[in-house]
């Protein structure tokens, strides 16, 4: 298992653009991998979430930062 | 039984009606979704190597926002071609450019941005979309 946290800093990038990054970095991650997207697109709380569960990645959750959410995912196959 | 797959048929030219393409293909791609885009008209124009950020705006909305093309490229908002080539590169997208079109207006694949696969048949885009389960006319 990766300990150490992946960021991805999609903030400015707008829907579905910190989606399509996190799919991006997915490919090439390794399994175990945590992947934190940072957004403040306020599609991407709700999207990423539904792409984990259709994709067979495991969604960590979603933590609101003020002006921008942080969503974790682990990538599991 | 319908294949997970969107197809389009992009006959609009202007840009706010260009920009939900790119979106749509991108979003189909993240839900593992296949796109099959066919340019025709003032859609295969927008797709003319440099022309996207060039179209003009939907005349009704076009005083609410201006050169939507500046305002784009300025917030580094992705226009349809990149959107596009995103899409190509994390998913299954083919995009192919109306012939008869092409002939109309003397344009030939090298005038088209790369993203442009080939030239078809409106024929053989029509058998496609019918394996899919959305077919969109924009």
């Amino acid at each position: 298992m990766a300990d150490n946290i992946m960021v991805i800093d999609a903030r400015g990038s707008f829907c579905p653009g910190p989606l399509m990054e996190l799919i991006r970095a997915i490919k090439s991650a390794e399994i175990g991998q945590v992947i934190a997207v940072l957004s403040n697109d306020s599609g991407s709380k709700k999207d990423i979430p539904l792409w984990a569960g259709k994709a067979g990645q495991e969604f960590i959750g979603v933590e609101a930062h003020g002006e921008y959410d942080e969503i974790t995912v682990r990538k599991v196959r | 039984m319908d294949k997970e797959r969107i197809s389009m048929i992009v006959f609009s030219g202007e840009m706010d009606k260009l920009l939900p393409v790119g979106i749509l293909a991108s979003g189909a791609i993240a839900m593992g979704q296949e796109v099959r885009i066919f340019l025709t008209f003032w859609g295969l124009m927008a797709l003319r190597k440099g022309a996207f950020f060039q179209m003009p705006v939907s005349p009704s909305f076009a005083p609410m926002v201006g050169d939507l093309g500046k305002t784009l490229q300025e917030k580094k908002i992705p226009g349809l071609v990149d959107q596009l080539r995103t899409a190509k590169e994390l998913g299954d997208v083919e995009i192919v450019a109306c012939g008869m079109t092409m002939d109309l207006f003397g344009l030939k694949l090298e005038d088209l941005e790369d993203i442009v696969d080939r030239v078809a048949g409106v024929g053989e885009f029509i058998e496609t979309a019918k394996e899919g389960h959305t077919t969109l006319f924009i």
